[in-house]
């Protein structure tokens, strides 16, 4: 019973008019998910800056306010103030679709993620599936952009993300398949719900292959050769300035936002946790993963795309399938939960130091 | 039936982040493969050799560093042993130990500088790089101790070098000398073992040993790929015979041992470093007595070193009068562009752009 | 390749930048924090000791760019009186050779970087632009007498920041740099 359904039913009984209770829990919960998603990516915007500063022993901008905090707000004015400037051969119509195309489904998927106890827009018991299949209609939109740009830079960028971002859509949705076996269900609330043991430590494997497959949907380090600023030089959105750049950059966080969201729901136990509010200890998982991703930021190189694709087919793939197989036959034979994090690290250990041995990257190079 | 498909001309262009400078590439594309590949230069060409006709000797040391201006110091040393060997002037001997510690502190910065781009190139976001310009910092703090400037250092004169040094310089060397193995330690902990490197450059970019010698390169680019050839040791100019060092050598050419060559280098200069801080001695002249309006006899000479970045080379010939009649420069990095092309053929953008970064190029010495 | 290593080599790439989160960064709050230069800085400016000169122009022949214009006549005692002493910074390269060939010690280099102008007719700098005074100091670039006035350099091989060393040489400076700032 979530809040808004309780708030509903509190409306029924004040007898106000069937369309008023129908509408107003629904557009009262999408406003206050809109305050929430564009508070917290500005709060993003400014700790990526200053994280990624300190890591590189330097101070991120600390001039812009105390510690910098209206950085993101004097950047989101810079943006909305630049002239926007189409190339005079564009494909007008889907260069300017584009960018919604990429934006609109970020926002969609913060329907089904749980901020707190029953805080949910709507609990579909299909909530993992929904995530899943909205998020891959933002490739359509990303190659709009590179082919509408009508440059060879963004082309090429355009081809990679195609082939980047459904590739690594099969690992992701089959370690999710281990999650929903262990929880029973696959609705969001019912799996925060059914982590008495957070599945991190229940399902190593699984962690890990969706959380690189993340990192790759989000194109992110070490996957982000889609705007790899030293080769492409900004990639997909090149000819773009001004309010539709701001749209791909608040979504590239926006989305950043909406996976920690995910991950934080399926494999660290949600909102749960001793002491503080529910809603407190949510906020503090999703700045831990974040920051794990910034990390990886600042550290790692990042891959070719033939690397990037032997790596998805031939190295998460398998992985992901052989992780569903064994936590499928621990759910039938019915194993105990500490029993299962000692088998699950176990496994997860030998299969990565096995297949560390078997995987090979191709040649690269193609005689000419 | 089969697909049509054509290749297409990308041009990466003076303006891109990576090329190093104003470097135009013109790159024949397959989808993603290099098919063809053309470099027009130019772009930052400044009539060097031909303003060193109406300038007198000491008069033209200042433009010898703008030559290759990240290690200015090996190319005033150069043209000042042209120009020695010409008018048959002998240094005196601490003018020798000390332009040998300015020029293998040079080739410390210098190669900092080549290898943390190479990690930018790849992909490492600015992390490598500014900690290795932390270094750099240090070190262009004890060259604007002895000489004034950060950058265009106008050190070296014809007979020696123009100033003594402070009291300050040589404890601060020590130090900084003492510090360096744990900070390059830091270093190869960093990306030196990370297989994200290694998969994308081990077996990239083969100079073969027999293409290496055939079209004259010099320098890392040599040794990398196992020719043992410095100049240094082979035919030593200067005092360094009386120095113990050893010269790194690669396996087989690729991008990898470039960038582990230029590694091993920062030790050995290290090295030579701490031995001729231990024999300098204490007090002497620093610069032969030559006249500001020097005239030498008539005649011609070749003076090259080892920079940092191959055998620069100075061909200068004098008619008697106060200024030379012609002065040639011999710029290793453009020899070692000439096989940019073979190297590149087959692999993808990505490589073109790191192969690109592992030869470590400076405009300023191609175009002159 | 083979994926050896099992991914240590990242793993032990992320502990060193995971390292550098506790050591203190070594950013320079400019223009509130400004670091002490060199006192051998070749500033982009130079002094002129009016009362030293004696118009032989030494430092014009000596100039790459000929960018010093001297003017001189005959005044009592043959000696040179100066009319015009003019160099144009805008083209100078600022590479010391005429202040290292005077023989007089009249011209020396300045101490300040920061002389950016809105005008390029600006940047060319007359006698009285260019003269000594209580704001336009020296440097002791090749004139080791104004050695001691100078403060001492930062360096940053001596601050405790760099690398978590416990070592506190030399501070950095929090005022603003000495004369001629």
């Amino acid at each position: 019973m979530t809040l808004l359904d309780q708030f509903q039913l509190l409306l029924k009984d004040a007898n106000w008019p069937d369309w008023a209770v129908y509408l107003t829990p629904a557009v009262a919960g999408i406003l206050l998910i809109i305050v929430f998603i564009l508070t917290i990516v500005i709060v993003f915007i400014w700790w990526e800056r200053r994280l990624l500063g300190r890591f590189q022993i330097r101070t991120g901008p600390n001039r812009c306010g105390p510690e910098g905090i209206f950085q993101p707000i004097a950047t989101a004015i810079k943006i909305l103030l630049k002239e926007d400037i189409v190339p005079e051969k564009a494909d007008k119509l889907i260069h300017f679709m584009a960018p919604v195309i990429v934006f609109v489904p970020i926002l969609l998927i913060f329907a089904v993620i749980p901020i707190s106890a029953g805080a949910i827009l709507v609990d579909l018991n299909v909530g993992i599936i929904y995530v899943i299949a909205i998020s891959s209609i933002s490739v359509i939109g990303i190659f709009m952009a590179a082919w509408a740009s009508n440059n060879k830079y963004s082309l090429i960028a355009g081809m990679r993300a195609i082939a980047q971002m459904v590739s690594y859509e099969l690992p992701l949705v089959l370690s999710l398949v281990g999650v929903a076996l262990v929880a029973g269900s696959f609705s969001m609330i019912k799996i925060v719900e059914a982590q008495a043991i957070p599945y991190i430590l229940l399902q190593p494997l699984g962690f890990m292959i969706f959380f690189l497959g993340c990192l790759a949907e989000m194109n992110r380090c070490p996957f982000d050769l889609l705007e790899a600023d030293s080769e492409i030089v900004a990639g997909y959105h090149i000819e773009y300035s001004g309010m539709k750049f701001a749209m791909f950059y608040l979504g590239e966080y926006g989305i950043a936002l909406a996976y920690a969201g995910v991950i934080a729901t399926l494999f660290l136990g949600g909102w749960q946790g001793p002491l503080l509010p529910p809603i407190v200890w949510f906020l503090i998982k999703v700045f831990m993963i974040f920051s794990v991703i910034i990390w990886m930021r600042a550290t790692l190189p990042r891959l070719r795309v033939d690397q990037l694709m032997s790596f998805a087919w031939k190295f998460l793939l398998p992985m992901a399938v052989i992780n569903m197989l064994i936590i499928a036959i621990e759910v039938l034979v019915g194993t105990v939960q500490w029993l299962m994090v000692i088998l699950n690290f176990g496994f997860a250990a030998l299969l990565v130091l096995l297949w560390s041995r078997l995987f090979t990257l191709g040649g690269g190079r193609v005689e000419v | 039936m089969a697909i049509r498909t054509e290749p297409f001309y990308l041009n990466i262009g003076p303006q891109h982040p990576s090329t190093h400078g104003v470097f135009r590439l013109r790159v024949m594309l397959d989808g993603e493969v290099v098919v063809g590949l053309e470099p027009i230069i130019g772009y930052l060409h400044r009539g060097i050799e031909k303003l060193a006709e109406t300038r007198t000797y000491t008069q033209n040391i200042p433009f010898t560093d703008r030559l290759d201006y990240l290690s200015s110091m090996t190319n005033n040393l150069a043209y000042c042993m042209a120009v020695e060997k010409v008018g048959a002037i002998k240094v005196p001997e601490r003018a020798e130990y000390l332009r040998i510690i300015f020029s293998e502190i040079m080739r410390i910065s210098s190669h900092m500088m080549a290898v943390g781009f190479f990690l930018n190139d790849l992909g490492a976001m600015m992390t490598p790089v500014l900690y290795m310009w932390r270094e750099r910092e240090k070190i262009m703090d004890l060259f604007e101790m002895v000489c004034g400037q950060r950058l265009l250092y106008n050190y070296m004169r014809i007979g020696g070098v123009s100033q003594d040094l402070p009291e300050a310089f040589l404890p601060a060397v020590k130090k900084f000398l003492a510090d360096m193995p744990r900070y390059i330690d830091e270093y190869d902990q960093l990306l030196a073992q990370n297989e994200i490197l290694l998969a994308r450059s081990k077996g990239v970019g083969i100079l073969p040993r027999d293409m290496a010698i055939a079209i004259g390169a010099s320098g890392p680019v040599l040794r990398a790929s196992g020719v043992k050839w410095d100049i240094r040791k082979m035919d030593p100019y200067s005092i360094y015979d009386r120095f113990d060092f050893e010269v790194p050598t690669g396996d087989c050419g690729d991008c990898y041992d470039r960038y582990w060559v230029r590694m091993l280098e920062i030790r050995q200069s290290v090295r030579i470093l701490e031995q001729a801080i231990a024999q300098i001695p204490q007090k002497g002249p620093v610069c032969a007595d030559v006249p500001q309006f020097f005239r030498p006899p008539r005649g011609e000479a070749y003076g090259y070193v080892e920079a940092p970045k191959g055998n620069i080379g100075f061909y200068v010939v004098s008619d008697g009068s106060i200024a030379p009649y012609r002065v040639h420069i011999y710029p290793p990095t453009l020899i070692n562009i000439t096989a940019l092309q073979d190297m590149v053929m087959g692999w993808k953008v990505a490589d073109l752009i790191i192969i690109f970064g592992s030869i470590d190029v400076v405009l300023g010495e191609i175009d002159r | 390749m083979k994926f050896e290593r099992y991914g240590l080599g990242i793993a032990k790439g992320m502990a060193l930048t995971f390292m550098h989160l506790f050591r203190s960064p070594i950013t320079v709050q400019y223009p509130d924090e400004k670091l002490c230069t060199a006192k051998r800085i070749r500033g982009n400016e130079l002094v002129w000791f009016p009362d030293k000169c004696t118009g032989c122009a030494t430092c014009a022949k000596s100039c790459p760019q000929a960018n010093i214009i001297i003017n001189t006549h005959r005044g009592d005692e043959s000696k040179f009186i100066v009319d015009k002493f003019e160099i144009d910074t805008g083209r100078c390269i600022f590479c010391g050779l005429c202040v290292e060939s005077c023989p007089y010690d009249a011209l020396a280099m300045g101490l300040s970087y920061e002389c950016a102008k809105y005008r390029r007719g600006d940047l060319v700098m007359d006698k009285e632009k260019l003269a000594v005074s209580g704001t336009h100091q020296p440097s002791a670039y090749f004139r080791p007498q104004f050695y001691d006035k100078l403060p001492e350099q930062s360096l940053l091989l001596y601050d405790k920041k760099v690398g978590g060393q416990k070592l506190n040489f030399l501070p950095f400076s929090k005022r603003k740099r000495g004369p001629g700032a």
